[in-house]
Parts: C-alpha cells; sequence; structure tokens
C-alpha cells in the first residue's frame, strides 16, 4: 500500500492563454486556495512561458527572455499546475465540454479564455514578409532584429502609443525610423490636437519622421530601398521594413467558432461576473468585452483575473465594473499622460490649457460642468503632473480655487497634493488594486522597508508606473508614525554617504575596516559600500588607488585602472587634455595600438580609446605610454574624466581667450579628483560655444573681459543645461570658484549623484549654491579651497605609480601559475580592426587557433 | 579553510592539488588559477570572525559568458560570503556558487585549503 494521500481534485479547470492575465490569474488562484478543488491545466500557443509583454521593447535594450519571463521556472510544477507551452487549443467542444488541441482532447468542468489580441494589419496589397511585421511577442521582436539587420529606414504604420514605442524600438536599432499616421494627429485615442502637435514636434526633434494624415493604398518594389509605400494622395515613402501598429483586436476566434457571444467589436461578450454565455466558460483580459469596452490594458485584465480567480475559490470578490483607462508613458524619452475625459466630450465640462511653444509642452486640464471635480487630463513633454492629477479624478477631490494652478509650471501655482491629502480610498497602484489604506495597514504592522512593501501587497510590480507615489506615500506614512525612513547605503551602513563622507573627515578615518568597526554593521562590506567608501577616503586623503587598503573596495575597472568590457578584456585610455595632442605622441599611439593589436577609436570626449587589452598586458602597455609621456587619463574612475576643448582665440577668427591653454590648465588642476560621480568639464574660446560647455558639470565660455562659469549640465541620460553661475572672472576667480564648487559636492552629494542631479536636490536652488560658493555663507570656502590643494598638490599618475611596484604589478596576471593568454577570448576581424566575436561567430573560428 | 587534519583511513582519497603559493593571493581580493583547461578564482580574507578563509569557485560568469569573476568585489550580504560579478553585479555565494539573484546561474566550487605555503583544491 502506498501511503501517500493524493488530495481527490473533484473538478477540471481548462485555462487557454499563458499570456499577463492568463498568467496573473493562476497565481490568484494558488493564492486564494482554489487548487484544492481544481486540477489546473493552462494551454500557451506561445512556446515561452508567461513574460512581462508591458516591457517588452526592454527585449531590444538587452533584457533577455528569462528575465522577461513573469515566474520562475519550476512556478507551475510546483504547485502542481499543468502547463501546455506552445500548445495551442484548436477548439472549443462545448457539449462535451472538452477543449481540442495538437495533443488531443481534454475535458474541463470549467475554462477561462485568456487569449488576448492579435495585432491588426490593414488588408493593404503587397503587405508581405519584411514589410509585414507586427510588435506583440518575443517571436516578433526577432523578426524585427533580423529584418533590421540588413535594413537602413524603417517605417512604422500607426502614430498610437505602440505605434510610437515600435518607432523607438526601430531607432534604437541603429534604423531611420518614420511614423505613419491615418489620423490627423499622433496618439489620436489619448490625445487632444493640440497634445498631438506638442508631441509631433517633440518626437520630430529627436530625428524619427512623422507623416499624418496618409493612408497606404500599396506596397511595391523601392527604388532606393527595398519598398515604396504608395499613400493616397499620390505622395510615396521608401523604407526597408514596415512594422504594423495599427491597433489591436481582441482574440475571439475560439469563441466565435464554438458559438459564445461576441460583441459588434469584437471580444468575447462577459458580466460583471466576467461569466460568457456560457455559465461554465469565462473571459478575462483583452479578449474580453465587458459593456461594449474592451481593455487594452494590463490593470483590467489583473481586476478581472482577480475576480475569476475568487469566485472558483469560493472568496468573496468585487464585480468587475469596468476600468480606468489613464496612461502614463515615456514615449521616445516624452512624457505623455492621459486621465479619464482626456477630450473633454462630457456634456457641459470645461477645459484649461497650458501650451509652451519653445519647449513644446502642454497640458489640458478638463473639469466637470460644476467646476468643482477633475475628469480629465492630459499632459505631453512633462508627467511629474499626472499622479496628482489622477489622484484628483479618481477620488473625487475637491479642486483648488485656482484649477488651473494644477497645471502651470511648478512653483507658480498651487502646492501639489501631499501624500496625506488622498483618502485612504485612494487608489496607488491600479495593475495590482492597493490603496493607501492597505499601505498604511502594512506600515501599522510594521513594515519598514519599500521591498518588502512591494513584496507583501505587489504595488508597483506591474506596469511600474505608480512607483513614485507608493514610495511617497509609503515615507510620508512612515515619517508620521515617526520611523525614521530607511535612507542606508546598504546592509551594512544605515548612513547616506554624505553622512559617510562626514564621519570619515571629522574622524580621520583611513581605512574600511575601521569605518565598519566603528559605525557600520557585519562584516566585509559589499559591492555597494566598498566602492562608494573607498571612493570617499580617496577623495578625503587622497591616496593612491593602488594602494593594498583600496585595492579590495574597488570596481575591477579601479582595481585595475581600466574599463572593462563584455568579453573581459580591458579598453586604455590615457589623458590628451583638452583634446591637443603632438603629432609624435598619436605616432606612439599608432604604434602601441598597432602592436598589442589593440581596436582604436576617437572618443566622445576628445581622446583616443584603446580596446581589447588583457590584464597581464596591461602594464607593458602602460609602460610603453609612460616612456611616451602619456598619463592615466581616469576613464575608470568616479573621476575627473575630460576638459573638452575648441580651438580659441589661437586660430579662430572668433575666439576671444585661449581656451585651450585654459582647458589645459583645469584638467591638469583637477586631474584624479575622486567624486561621486564623474565629472567633465569644457572650455569655449567664444559664445558659438564649439566645445559644448553648457552640458557639463563644469562649463566655461570665453568673454570679452573674461570668463563666463556654467554649472552642473548633463550629456547622457538625462540631459542638463549648465546653468550660468558667475559673468566675466577673471583667471583667478574662475579657478576659485570651480574649487569651491567641487569640493562642495564631493562632501554633499550622493552615492552616483552627477552634479545635475545634485543640484537639482538642493533645497534653496541655485542661488542657495551661489551664496555658498560666491558669498561664503556657510563659511566653508576656505576649507573647501585648501581641501583642493591638498588633492592637487598630492597628485600622482595612478599607472605610473603601479608600474614603479613589483608588488603591484603581481595583480596584472591573468593566471597566477600559467603564462597563457584567457583561451577563451576570440575576436575577428571588422573594417581592418579586431573586435569580439560574437556567439554566433565561435564557429568561425578554428578549434586549434589561439588567438594571442 | 586553513589547514585540514590528516584524512580519516576510511575516506575516499580526495587528490588535492598545488595552484599556486599564498604570496600570489591578495588579501580580501582575487587572483585566477589555470586548472587543466578549468579556470579558478581563488579569493582570500585573512581575517574573518571564522578565522582565516580561502575559497574557490569556477571564474566563468554565466551571465556575460566572460572570465572574470575572479575580478568581482568579495561582500558578505544577507549571511553569505559573496562575490559580485563585475559586469552584470549579480552576487554568487562563495560557499557553494549558487547565485543570490538568479537561481538558474550557478557556478563551480572546490574545496580549498592553505597547507603550508601552497593553495591547495580538491580534485576528482
Ligand atoms: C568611450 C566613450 C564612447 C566613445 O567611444 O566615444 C564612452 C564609453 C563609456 N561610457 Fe560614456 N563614453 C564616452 C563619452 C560620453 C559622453 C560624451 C562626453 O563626455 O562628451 C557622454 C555624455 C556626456 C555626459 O556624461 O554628461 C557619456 C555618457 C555616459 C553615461 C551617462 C551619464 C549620465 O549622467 O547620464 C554613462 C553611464 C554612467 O556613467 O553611469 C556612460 C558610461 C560609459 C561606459 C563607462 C559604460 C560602461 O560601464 O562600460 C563606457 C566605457 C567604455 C570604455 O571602456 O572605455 N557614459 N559618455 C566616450 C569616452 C570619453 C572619454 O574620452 O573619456
Ligand atoms: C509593446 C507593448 C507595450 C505595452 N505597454 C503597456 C503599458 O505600458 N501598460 C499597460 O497597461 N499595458 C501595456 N501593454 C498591453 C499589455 O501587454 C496587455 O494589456 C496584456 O498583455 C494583456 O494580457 P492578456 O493576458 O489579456 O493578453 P496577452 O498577454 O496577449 O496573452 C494572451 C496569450 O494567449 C495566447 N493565445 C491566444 N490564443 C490562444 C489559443 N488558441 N491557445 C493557446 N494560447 C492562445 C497568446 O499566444 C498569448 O500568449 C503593452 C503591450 C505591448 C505589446
Ligand atoms: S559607449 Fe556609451 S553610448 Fe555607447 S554603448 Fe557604451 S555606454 Fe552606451
Ligand atoms: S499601477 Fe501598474 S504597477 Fe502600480
Amino acid at each position: 500500500m502506498n501511503a501517500t494521500v493524493t488530495p481527490i481534485k473533484s473538478e477540471t479547470l481548462v485555462i487557454v492563454g499563458n499570456g499577463m492575465v492568463g498568467h496573473h490569474c493562476i497565481e490568484q488562484l494558488i493564492e486564494q486556495g482554489a487548487l484544492a478543488q481544481y486540477q489546473i491545466h493552462v494551454f500557451g500557443e506561445e512556446r515561452q512561458r508567461a513574460y512581462d509583454r508591458v516591457h517588452l521593447s526592454e527585449y531590444f535594450g538587452g533584457r533577455d527572455a528569462e528575465s522577461l519571463a513573469l515566474c520562475e521556472a519550476d512556478y507551475y510544477t510546483r504547485h502542481g499546475v499543468q502547463a501546455h507551452l506552445g500548445v495551442p487549443v484548436i477548439a472549443i467542444d462545448r457539449e462535451a465540454g472538452e477543449v481540442v488541441t495538437t495533443e488531443g482532447r481534454l475535458h474541463y468542468d470549467k475554462l477561462i479564455l485568456a487569449t488576448g489580441s492579435y495585432p491588426f494589419v490593414p488588408p493593404i496589397p503587397g503587405a508581405e514578409g519584411n514589410s509585414r511585421l507586427v510588435y506583440r511577442t518575443l517571436e516578433d521582436l526577432d523578426g524585427i532584429r533580423a529584418a533590421a539587420a540588413s535594413a537602413k529606414r524603417g517605417v512604422v504604420v500607426g502614430g498610437g502609443l505602440l505605434g510610437l514605442e515600435a518607432a523607438n524600438a526601430l531607432k534604437s536599432l541603429g534604423l531611420e525610423a518614420h511614423v505613419v499616421e491615418f489620423a490627423p494627429r499622433l496618439m489620436p485615442v489619448q490625445l487632444d490636437d493640440e497634445g498631438g502637435a506638442a508631441l509631433k514636434a517633440r518626437i520630430e526633434a529627436l530625428g524619427v519622421g512623422v507623416h499624418l494624415s496618409r493612408a497606404t493604398q500599396e506596397i511595391v518594389a523601392g527604388e532606393q530601398y527595398a519598398y515604396r509605400m504608395n499613400f493616397q494622395d499620390g505622395e510615396y515613402l521608401e523604407t526597408d521594413l514596415i512594422l504594423f501598429s495599427a491597433g489591436i483586436r481582441p482574440q475571439d476566434a475560439l469563441a466565435r467558432a464554438c458559438g459564445l457571444e461576441v460583441a459588434p467589436r469584437g471580444g468575447v461578450v462577459i458580466d460583471s461576473e466576467c461569466r460568457t454565455s456560457d455559465p461554465a466558460i469565462f473571459a478575462i483580459g483583452e479578449c474580453a468585452s465587458w459593456n461594449g469596452n474592451v481593455f487594452g490594458l494590463v490593470a483590467p485584465g489583473y481586476t478581472m483575473a482577480r475576480n475569476v480567480a475568487a469566485q472558483l475559490a469560493g472568496q468573496p470578490h468585487a464585480p468587475f465594473m469596468g476600468a480606468d483607462m489613464s496612461t502614463k508613458l515615456k514615449l521616445l524619452g516624452v512624457d505623455v499622460g492621459s486621465i479619464g475625459d482626456a477630450h473633454g466630450a462630457t456634456a457641459g465640462s470645461k477645459s484649461y490649457r497650458y501650451i509652451d511653444e519653445a519647449t513644446a509642452s502642454y497640458r489640458r486640464l478638463v473639469v466637470s460642468a460644476d467646476g468643482k471635480t477633475v475628469i480629465g487630463a492630459v499632459l505631453v513633454g512633462d508627467n511629474s503632473y499626472y499622479d496628482t492629477l489622477l489622484q484628483y479624478a479618481q477620488n473625487g477631490i475637491k479642486l483648488p480655487a485656482e484649477p488651473a494652478g494644477l497645471i502651470l509650471p511648478a512653483g507658480e501655482g498651487a502646492p501639489a497634493l501631499g501624500a496625506d491629502a488622498l483618502p485612504d480610498t485612494a487608489t496607488l497602484c491600479s495593475c495590482h488594486n492597493v490603496t493607501k489604506g492597505a499601505v498604511c495597514c502594512q506600515v501599522d504592522a510594521g513594515v519598514t522597508d519599500l521591498g518588502e512593501l512591494k513584496a507583501i501587497t505587489k504595488a508597483a510590480t506591474g506596469c511600474g508606473g505608480c512607483a513614485a507615489l507608493v514610495k511617497q506615500v509609503f515615507e510620508h506614512e512612515l515619517a508620521a508614525r515617526g520611523v525614521s525612513v530607511d535612507k542606508s547605503l546598504c546592509e551594512h551602513f544605515a548612513y547616506t554617504r554624505q553622512e559617510l563622507y562626514g564621519i570619515i573627515r571629522v574622524e580621520g578615518i583611513q581605512s574600511f575596516e575601521e569605518l565598519l568597526a566603528r559605525h557600520g554593521r557585519g562584516h566585509t562590506g559589499c559591492d555597494i559600500c566598498k566602492p562608494a567608501v573607498g571612493s570617499i577616503l580617496a577623495s578625503c586623503w587622497n591616496q593612491p588607488i593602488t594602494d593594498p587598503l583600496l585595492i579590495p573596495l574597488q570596481d575591477t575597472n579601479d582595481t585595475f585602472m581600466a574599463n572593462m568590457q563584455k568579453n573581459g578584456t580591458y579598453s586604455i585610455v590615457p589623458r590628451i587634455a583638452g583634446g591637443e595632442i603632438t603629432p609624435d605622441k598619436l605616432i606612439v599611439l599608432g604604434q602601441i595600438a598597432k602592436k598589442y593589436d589593440l581596436y582604436t577609436k576617437i572618443t566622445g570626449g576628445q581622446r583616443i580609446d584603446l580596446f581589447g587589452a588583457q590584464l597581464h598586458e596591461l602594464p607593458d602597455i602602460w609602460g610603453e605610454l609612460i616612456a611616451a609621456g602619456f598619463e592615466t587619463g581616469h576613464a575608470y574612475g568616479k573621476s575627473l574624466r575630460t576638459v573638452k576643448s575648441c580651438v580659441g582665440s589661437t586660430w579662430c577668427r572668433y575666439g576671444v581667450q585661449d581656451s585651450v591653454g585654459m582647458a589645459l590648465h583645469l584638467e591638469n588642476r583637477y586631474k584624479g579628483l575622486r567624486a561621486p560621480h564623474k565629472i567633465k568639464f569644457a572650455v569655449s574660446g567664444c559664445t558659438r560655444e564649439c566645445a559644448e560647455a553648457q552640458s557639463k558639470d563644469v562649463g566655461v565660455i570665453a568673454t570679452d573681459k573674461g570668463w563666463n562659469l556654467y554649472v552642473a549640465g548633463n550629456g547622457g541620460m538625462r540631459p542638463r543645461h549648465a546653468e550660468l553661475f558667475a559673468t566675466d572672472l577673471d583667471d583667478e576667480t574662475l579657478v576659485r570658484y570651480i574649487d569651491r564648487f567641487l569640493m562642495f559636492y564631493v562632501h554633499t552629494a550622493d552615492r552616483l549623484q552627477r552634479t545635475s542631479v545634485w543640484r537639482e536636490s538642493l533645497e534653496g536652488g541655485l542661488d542657495y549654491l551661489k551664496a555658498v560658493i560666491i558669498d561664503d555663507s556657510l563659511g566653508l570656502a576656505a576649507e573647501l579651497e585648501s581641501q583642493m590643494q591638498h588633492v592637487v598638490d598630492t597628485y600622482e599618475c595612478e599607472w605610473a605609480n603601479a608600474i614603479s611596484d613589483p608588488e603591484k604589478l603581481k595583480r596584472f596576471r591573468t593566471f597566477v601559475n600559467d603564462h597563457r593568454a584567457d583561451p577563451d577570448i576570440h575576436f575577428v576581424k571588422e573594417r581592418e580592426q579586431r573586435r569580439p566575436a560574437r556567439d554566433a561567430e565561435l564557429h568561425l573560428i578554428p578549434a586549434a587557433l589561439e588567438v594571442n | 579553510m586553513t589547514t585540514a587534519t590528516a584524512p580519516l583511513k576510511t575516506a575516499p582519497a580526495t587528490e588535492w592539488r598545488a595552484l599556486c603559493s599564498r604570496a600570489d593571493l591578495v588579501a580580501n581580493s582575487g587572483v585566477v588559477a589555470w586548472l587543466d583547461g578549468e579556470q579558478v578564482a581563488l579569493f582570500h580574507l585573512p581575517q574573518t570572525a571564522e578565522g582565516e578563509k580561502v575559497f574557490a569557485i569556477a571564474n566563468k560568469d554565466p551571465k556575460s559568458g566572460a572570465n572574470v569573476i575572479g575580478r568581482g568585489i568579495i561582500g558578505h550580504l544577507n549571511g553569505d560570503y559573496v562575490i559580485a560579478s563585475p559586469l552584470y553585479k549579480q552576487h554568487f555565494r562563495l560557499e557553494d556558487g549558487t547565485c543570490q539573484e538568479y537561481p538558474e546561474q550557478r557556478l563551480k566550487v572546490w574545496p580549498v585549503r592553505l597547507n603550508g605555503d601552497a593553495v591547495e583544491v580538491a580534485i576528482g
């Protein structure tokens, strides 16, 4: 006799579709205890188990299918759910109570349709293969990637939300992207005319072509590109690939074929219990139509999934009563938001509009006929207004006396709605239906960590749109209960970087161990606190980073004073101050690159990067570079990178000062300074600004009387113009201000905070910063200057220091017990230089051949 | 870990192979040794609450496919000694090679000891 008792599962529940909503339903069934009663089978047409379609585009940004999956690989088996992936359901036999698949028939007692939608492709003659791509599944994206490999230009048909996202994807694949829209404006569903116009202006500024009011008649072979799209008015556009994003249609084919009621505009008709016209069959997610509407967002689908799971588990549940279709997105880097009745279609509604043509920003606020509540809004260019407006709209919060204040630029209008103004019933996260009350409950139950809150309530783990609001409410509630908000650096230090900086300076702490013993928790540290403390120690005491005490603290880049690349080799960037270099030095760089077969590229920072050196080659290469008069360029460090210069008055007919001379002076003064993040400078010789100083942390522009100083600019992910800080400075004052500015930043900024973000976080803003630096309002100036002078006086080229010390060189060995190079590193030639081989190219390399 | 007791007679014979000398190790950091075609990252913690420790773990990062684990930062997280991969920063437990973030990633580990001046790993 077998002693194990298998619980009797009286009924079989079949779920058709393993997309986002189908998966969420299984999670809910498990959580609510329905497994005791049902044996669950799920069928998915896609081979991949349920994944995060909302973040599908990140698949092009480097995320792989596995990291997009919504659960761990063994989640279903662990809970006894039978998953049949890559197995579509072909038909439903309602009479027999069976689903039909390629694997055979399976009986069901209850059936849930979660088949989602499919992309609609209008019937245009000539649309096939690479001129008929769509954007919905991982497989679609693989197809697009393959098509893009040999393409220069790509067109997206459809200027809605998904179309713009797809255009961005084409752009990220290196294609020239165009959007063709049938309607006279972009995002016709969510935006009004002005909003659409503002969005168009912004998107065109990014180099994406926008073609409105265009209906494609046919697709024929092109002359310059593979295809030509002929429009109704005789115009045409040529392209190498065409991606359709002309809307989605509910996947209701199974339901139609088995005679379930289907809505006139498509979608399986459901009632408020998500039941179809057959009481044994439910439909949830994008395939369902409630009250004549289908919902193309995850949040309503999740609500339906919760509803059905609760019913089947015999738990109390709320009826499904439709859903809010408000959305907030970043499309091609442009904020777009749409709330409720964005078009002001409600009778008697009134609108307020804010238009800023200079920056192509647009905001519209739609209020009810009685002027008391917000019923809709449109935002283009700045979504910081979204959370507040959504709360006004969803919770019927009474409008302030001056409603326009809600959409006026910050500082001019009414104060934003604070976390305390929200009622407990306010929904913070619509994907997982988490209210402010639910967050308060967790805080009362002792939760003090945001990660824990997210794990328990799931808030902010769906589309992620609510993350900022959830954090704000959570921190506010903690503070209201007298719990100090945890700003700990990591599990070892309950301090911010700024606090640690203060402690290290004041107590004169010299090592990580000393700091950990006196002010930390646990032992050893981790990869968050070690580099942060290493950087503070270096900015305070300026020991060489090759010091044995610092070595274990640093990222590999700092440890080996070179930048690690994707295959484990390093790049080398010698300093070329101000971008000025002699022909002899250029020749040396060429000779060394040739000798070690290094891929050579001019960087965006006016210097030369040499790629592909292995660990054991670094000292030899640097030996030769140093002999030729080069120094380290700190491309690996959170430290001064480059001071970009333009040629200036020496040669240029417009130059009014010697910008190269000043750039060299500044770069040589601040090189080696360790900071919370990297620092970049530029010096331009006149207002034409060829060195782009206004996009740098420190920008200097010559005037006929001296120098204008700009600070806290940034390129990169979130560009920010530098702000004019002081004008017509003489050389000495300029340097004095920069000394103070940089040291004040080093003292007070957070870990990995560029000057731009730091400046934005300063209470009191630019005026405060001017008061501290120019007027010395804190009485710190002398100290800041002398600390900077210490750093300047103790500068030493880190590479020169390392190669003179055999003990330090010991670490530069690929293997400590063998002289060979890493045999797994393979290169191939491209455009006459070598580059890392891609996985797919490894078979091209003869097994016996060892590179290097 | 530190010098082991003499192997018990009945224990299956473990072959200890000397990879390098103690002087090749870098305190609180890693180096890499070659072992018959395999790459072994060796980490040395001269002083911990439990005394001196050495760990031996595979050098290949499963995420990037590059041989870089030996160049990561040592940490102590959630009660375990870990190594953070230098490219994408996921953490591997030095004790058993499992990954804290991605259960499907796992690194091979070798028993290791300091025998006089020699750093030895057990093979086979
Ligand atoms: C080599 C270079 C690209 C090139 O081939 O031109 C480059 C390469 C890298 N950049 Fe950059 N950036 C380079 C110029 C720039 C510029 C242009 C400039 O400096 O004028 C920018 C925008 C300006 C700015 O920083 O404000 C730039 C903005 C970034 C950012 C975004 C920073 C931000 O605040 O948003 C990162 C990511 C980061 O630092 O966290 C980054 C990070 C990187 C990293 C370190 C990425 C990484 O972790 O591997 C790359 C290192 C490559 C290497 O091993 O050498 N790089 N990077 C350029 C080196 C310049 C130099 O001579 O040192
Ligand atoms: C690029 C992109 C970005 C998006 N961004 C957002 C966003 O920011 N916010 C937001 O709320 N929503 C967004 N969405 C929409 C969101 O992804 C959908 O609302 C959500 O995935 C719907 O879930 P679902 O389970 O109903 O459908 P799906 O996730 O499409 O799942 C349906 C599944 O059923 C399978 N199936 C169909 N027929 C059968 C059959 N006969 N047998 C077996 N299996 C079958 C399909 O293959 C599919 O895997 C985005 C969508 C895309 C494509
Ligand atoms: S060099 Fe800069 S822009 Fe180019 S891939 Fe690297 S980080 Fe991105
Ligand atoms: S609203 Fe989507 S995650 Fe919270």
